[in-house]
């Protein structure tokens, strides 16, 4: 399981004539650091990281609040056609994004938003169909109690919301947050559909274009680059995977 | 103001996101499908022609078979793999938390760099897997240069991946009431026999949803696909062929019309398997 990674490091601080070689050499002697500087002439990868942070935060913030506001309306109201709406969401669950991404694409052309991050982030502040879905199951777990008693307080819902739903349901969010930050780290369709402009490109993108950028394959420095993009990620697993793990018994899925 | 009207205002935002992402250009693929357009210029309306000259595109079938057989070796592979990880690590043995995040881990480390990573592995001649099956005596074979081994060396990056449904399989498990094993272990039952007649039944369910989410990323298979390719074009999937018409040829009524096959398809497997469900799901 771990070998790709133990790989990709060996690689990523080996010289050439130690990567080029059989048979191989798994711990690099001495540990050459060049590759990352030669990775870093070839794209700039802190650019490309900031890059890819900076749409993950704009859309990060918008998806969870949304998605939250959206969950709460089916959890907790009662109004026309809610019972075919909330089946139409489901259905839009199993919806093919490859249907929908090509009209989409032409829409933000149109737009004249084609080259730019506003097709990534946008759509995220309508609510995410499946953070919805999860977010839902988990409010309609909490009491009625506490609600009912801030009503005759006379708080509005709007209110309720902010100071109920959204504190109690802080672990959830946090897990949605997380999984949408990694949903736009590891994203690549999405990405190579609307970023033309190598400026703008993302850390995902970054890596894609490396070997086109180098004629052959620099392998040294492909897996210094390879493993910095990895290293967001991995601290999030080290540290964070609890909220997945919670994420996953709180979703119940039992088909 | 009245509660149910302050339902509906809550929803409200994904309501009007429904309608611009989902039902609009639902509206519009099914026009863009029928049309010969290219972005630049006009669409003309040419009725059914995309649908017709994919049935008549030996690349279509190339790419949809390159799709298919991929499924149909990814799916029960990666199913069992994670079904013999979960087994395995549900017993909370000391250090099983570590094997446990390390298996996780695939689910959460994915995209470029990984498929990258991947390549490098398997490269022929200085990959890491090559080099271990030469101190075994076995010369390797040429995996992504050879059109022979594309599919085994994407079914080797399926594998690896496939624990990622790890807590999945361990949360069903849990759910498995003790007294069935406590019986089974009375009635003089073994280890085998308790995963064959206990284990495997109650966890039907968490397989069918399995297989059903195995189908949808196996159809839409993409990233890894798009950046390791194969050689003799067997690296090219269904959704790179796609890619490729609408975003490097810019034929977006042919690449939409490509799409709603492959909706279709992808559709109709899953009532499939949704209509064998009653044979073989197991349900309280």
């Amino acid at each position: 399981m771990l070998l790709p990674f133990f790989w990709m490091i060996s690689t990523a601080f080996k010289p050439d004539n130690q990567i080029f070689t059989v048979p191989i050499r798994w711990i690099p002697s001495p540990i050459y650091f060049k590759n990352f500087t030669k990775a870093f002439e070839v794209i700039p990868v802190i650019k490309y990281m900031f890059n890819t942070v900076i749409i993950a935060v704009l859309k990060i913030g918008g998806e969870v609040f949304v998605s939250a506001l959206v969950a709460y309306g089916f959890a907790r109201f009662d109004f026309k056609f809610k019972n075919v709406l909330f089946i139409i969401l489901l259905a839009t669950m199993m919806l093919p994004y490859e249907v929908t991404m090509i009209p989409t694409f032409i829409m933000w052309s149109w737009l004249g938003l084609s080259d730019s991050y506003v097709p990534l982030i946008l759509p995220a502040y309508f609510g995410s169909v499946s953070f919805i879905f999860f977010l839902r199951m988990y409010f309609s777990t909490f009491p009625k109690d506490t609600e009912e008693a801030m009503v005759i307080d006379g708080a509005n819902y709007l209110q309720i919301f902010f100071k109920l739903i959204l504190p109690l349901g802080k672990p959830a969010l946090v897990t949605i947050g997380l999984w949408a930050f990694l949903g736009t780290w590891n994203d690549l369709l999405g990405q190579l559909i609307y970023i033309n402009d190598p400026a703008k490109y993302t850390i995902q993108l970054g890596l894609a274009s490396f070997s086109n950028m180098t004629g052959e394959t620099l392998w040294g420095p492909l897996m210094a680059v390879s493993f910095i993009a990895l290293i967001p990620v991995v601290f999030i697993l080290l540290f964070a995977q609890k909220y997945f793990v919670e994420g996953i018994k709180m979703a119940g899925i039992k088909g | 103001m009245k509660k149910s009207k302050v339902g509906f205002l809550f929803i409200l935002p994904w309501l009007t996101g429904l309608v611009l992402f989902t039902v609009v250009p639902i509206i519009a693929a099914l026009y863009i499908s029928m049309t010969d357009w290219s972005i630049i210029g006009d669409a003309n309306f040419i009725g059914l022609d995309n649908f017709k000259a994919i049935f008549n595109d030996p690349m279509f079938y190339r790419t949809l078979l390159i799709t298919v057989r991929y499924a149909i070796f990814a799916i029960p592979l990666t199913i069992v793999t994670a079904l013999v990880v979960a087994i395995s690590l549900n017993n909370q043995y000391r250090g099983t938390g570590v094997f446990r995040t390390i298996f996780y881990m695939p689910s959460i480390v994915s995209g470029v760099a990984v498929a990258i990573v991947f390549k490098w592995i398997l490269d022929p001649n200085y990959g890491v897997l090559n080099s271990l099956l030469r101190l075994f005596g076995i010369p390797g074979p040429n995996w992504l240069y050879d059109p022979d081994w594309v599919l085994p060396s994407y079914l080797i990056m399926a594998i690896w991946g496939a624990s990622g449904g790890l807590y999945v399989y361990l949360a069903a498990l849990k759910d498995i009431p003790k007294e069935l094993y406590e019986s089974a272990i009375i009635d003089g039952a073994g280890l085998m026999q308790k995963i064959r007649y206990i284990t495997l039944p109650m966890l039907t369910p968490v397989l069918f949803y399995n297989m059903v989410m195995g189908i949808i990323s196996a159809f839409r298979k993409f990233t890894d696909a798009y950046i390791l390719g194969g050689a003799g074009e067997e690296g090219i999937f269904y959704m790179v062929y796609l890619y490729n018409q609408a975003f490097s040829f810019y034929k977006m009524g042919y690449a939409t019309a490509l799409a709603w096959i492959l909706f279709v398809i992808i559709f109709g497997l899953t009532l499939i398997v949704n209509y064998t469900k009653k044979y073989w799901v197991f349900s309280e």
